[in-house]
């Protein structure tokens, strides 16, 4: 019997995947995928608990963040794309650029 | 016909904006024309108001026109108007009639000159300044034209800003001014404090039912507006300035710094008579002021060389005289000095500036000599000066002198009168010396001059030489205005009058009551003698055998140096004010301001510039140091929250 436990769990460890892609990878594109992966993870969780519940709210929710999820792809692999035209690399420690 | 005053100063001021405007757009010769034009205009002007003033009762004789309201705030209120009483038409006379010569003369003097159009500018504006000043009817209007004669004269002595010692004499005489402007303003504002109005005619009414004689209000009062005077008339200790303003043009040393500005001191404090007379004290010391700087400029004008520099140390010694009589109470003995004195010194300013003219820019007076037979009218003009302001009767210079000697013989007040009169007859003696060793060394013995100049030496042309005869010939008999003796016959005295009546009560006066005839004539015989003995002197020693002069500078060369390089006054000054004060600039320059100031601004950046260094290690620049601060701040709250 698979129940939310399961769900939950599965949802942590895509989530943590996803914090540890963020934190440790140097790639902007396997930063922008970890992104996606913390998202997701995060709508599994609304789901389970949407289903738990039996409340559509979650599942409409996840709608939105998918939505949000492409638009924010889309816009990040532009900014990679232009980032690369300009510095021939997509490594973050070589645009910190924030820093004077 | 009294409101033409209004049109007096209007005529310079309208030629002053035509002149901004348009001077260098105009030919020379109109410049020249409507420069000299607007000053005979208001000379018109000023003859028209004179004889509405004299058809009025002499009672009635002080008329007030007020243009509009200046300044009005609360109770206080200034009034921007003009007050035209017998005082202030004498004054106009002089300056718009020994202007209007001046301009004429100038036409022809600077016709060379590249800045034509901007003498003739400034010349105006300051003639516009002078009236406002003579005119005013409350110390503020006076004040507006004081400070524009002030700056036409700073204007004009630097005319020639290209050479150094033009521009730093200019300086000097605005800077040395500032200070007597400063007692000037604190005693306008005194006077505002105790009268709450700065009109004449109600501060001099007021005064005497404010102040009693002697206060020490006033005597506060007077002695800050006596250190305006002495600024503007170059008294000891501020004398300093007019020697040096002789690097203007002559014509502006005949105008501004003998005939008119320098004169304005004079015409403040007895304007003033009323406030003067309510203290003693500060009476004597404008009379020993006065009796001081005559003496000691006499002194100095006795060795110098330069042509020019003579003549101011004569300004100064002669102003000198006007504040010894306003000092003893002989207000109008010291007007009619300054009349004779714009005549004569004037025309003695001129005749140099023809002598400098015809040897082209020479005034040093051991470089000339037997310029009689080049330049006859200069000679003759320069030689009547000479003689009036030696004191040979019955020339101007006599008469109006020889009122002051009796005037201060006659004060008997304190003890020291007689030594004030002594020192007036050594300035006598000493003027008549040093006035004829400079006619002698420029017109006449052997030429000293170069070849070369010489072969040019000519006579001026008309426009130079017309003023001087001008002014010669008022020399000769503006002296009639003050007939001695003869009190009835006196114009001077009946038409003035009335103006220190006021003064006159309280004054020491009771000269009038008993007759001093016998006294008086015999006071002459004596001032008489002394001027012919102070000529004969110079003819002796300087015409017929120079190697005496000689001799005596070698003898008593301490005395001679003390002479010739001024006691040392500007050496002095310069050590005890200047230096110091350079000093302390230097020291609030290089520590206050570089060290304290800077030091202290700098340090606020030094500090924030190194704390932010300590502080900026914080931030990587890498995002991902950022996220994985976020991540440990959830898990720490996330602790927390289930802890």
């Amino acid at each position: 019997m698979i129940t939310l436990t399961h769900y939950l769990v599965l949802a942590s460890i895509v989530f943590l995947i996803g914090v540890m892609g963020v934190l440790l990878r140097r790639n902007v594109i396997i930063i922008l995928l970890s992104i996606e992966l913390m998202l997701n993870g995060v709508n599994i969780n609304l789901v389970a608990f949407s289903h738990y519940l039996q409340n559509m709210t979650g599942q409409v929710f996840v709608f939105f963040v998918m939505t949000v999820a492409a638009a924010e792809a889309a816009i990040g692999l532009a900014i990679v794309v232009v980032l690369f035209r300009n510095r021939e690399t997509v490594d973050v420690d070589e645009i910190s650029l924030m820093k004077w | 016909m009294t409101d033409a005053v209004a049109l007096v100063p209007l005529f310079p001021l309208l030629a002053v904006l035509v002149n901004f405007f348009a001077g260098k757009r105009m030919s020379k010769t109109t410049v020249g024309i409507m420069a000299s034009g607007s000053v005979g205009a208001s000379f018109l002007a000023s003859v028209v108001a004179l004889m509405g003033l004299m058809a009025l009762e002499p009672g009635q004789r002080s008329v007030e026109i007020n243009l509009y309201s200046w300044i009005s705030s609360g109770n206080f209120e200034v009034p921007f108007g003009f007050l035209l009483d017998p005082l202030s038409a004498v004054m106009i006379l002089v300056v718009t009639g020994v202007g209007f010569l001046i301009h004429v003369y100038s036409t022809g003097y600077m016709h060379d000159d590249d800045g034509f159009a901007r003498y003739f500018l400034f010349l105006n504006l300051f003639v516009f300044a002078m009236l406002l000043l003579v005119l005013g009817n409350s110390y503020l209007i006076l004040f507006i034209g004081w400070e524009g004669v002030g700056l036409c004269s700073y204007l004009l002595i630097g005319f020639w800003f290209t050479k150094d010692t033009a521009s730093e004499a200019g300086k000097k005489a605005f800077i040395v001014n500032r200070i007597g402007d400063f007692g000037f303003i604190l005693g306008m504002l005194l006077i505002v404090y105790h009268f709450g109005t700065l009109q004449f005619t109600e501060v001099f009414h007021k005064a005497p039912t404010i102040f009693h004689s002697g206060d020490t209000a006033v005597l506060v009062i007077t002695l800050l507006l006596f250190v305006g005077a002495m600024g503007k008339s170059a008294q000891i200790p501020l004398h300093i300035w007019l020697p040096d303003a002789m690097e203007g043009p002559t014509p502006v040393s005949a105008l501004i710094h003998a005939a008119t500005m320098v004169t304005a001191g004079v015409y403040m404090v007895c304007r003033s008579s009323a406030l003067f007379e309510l203290s003693p004290v500060t009476l004597s010391i404008v009379a020993v002021v006065g009796a001081v700087t005559a003496l000691f400029a006499a002194t100095i004008a006795l060795t110098q060389n330069d042509i020019k520099r003579v003549l101011a140390y004569s300004t100064v010694s002669q102003l000198g005289y006007m504040f010894l009589a306003a000092g003893v109470g002989a207000y109008v003995a010291a007007i009619f000095h300054l009349v004779t004195h714009a005549f004569f010194k004037a025309l003695l300013f001129l005749g140099s500036g023809s002598v400098i003219h015809a040897l082209h820019e020479e005034q040093d007076i051991r470089k000339m000599g037997g310029l009689r037979k080049y330049m006859p009218t200069t000679h003759r003009t320069f030689l009547i000066g000479s003689l009036a302001i030696a004191g040979v009767p019955p020339l101007a210079g006599f008469m109006s002198k020889d009122e002051i000697l009796f005037e201060v013989f006659n004060w008997g007040r304190g003890s020291g009168w007689l030594l004030l009169w002594i020192g007036g007859m050594v300035t006598a003696f000493m003027t008549a010396f040093y006035m004829f060793r400079l006619v002698y060394k420029t017109f006449y013995g052997e030429s000293r001059m170069d070849p070369e100049v010489e072969k040019h030496a000519h006579e001026s042309p008309p426009s130079i030489t017309v003023p001087l005869s001008i002014l010669a010939l008022l020399s000769v008999i503006g002296g009639f205005l003050g007939i001695p003796v003869i009190k009835k016959w006196n114009i001077l005295h009946n038409w003035l009058g009335g103006v220190f009546q006021a003064a006159v009560e309280h004054g020491p006066e009771a000269v009038e009551a008993a007759s001093h005839l016998a006294e008086e004539l015999g006071l002459m015989t004596v001032s008489v003698i002394v001027a012919v003995s102070g000529i004969m002197l110079a003819r002796s020693i300087i015409l017929r055998r120079p190697e005496v002069a000689e001799g005596l500078s070698q003898k008593y060369s301490v005395l001679y140096q003390l002479s010739l390089n001024k006691w040392w006054v500007d050496e002095f000054y310069d050590r005890v004010v200047v230096k110091p004060l350079k000093a302390l600039s230097d020291w609030c320059w290089t520590v206050f301001d570089v060290k304290g100031i800077d030091g202290a601004v700098n340090g606020t950046a030094w500090t924030a510039n190194k704390t932010s260094g300590i502080l900026r290690k914080l931030q990587t620049g890498f995002v991902q140091n950022y996220a994985l601060s976020i991540v440990i701040g959830l898990v720490v709250m996330l602790a927390l929250a289930l802890i």
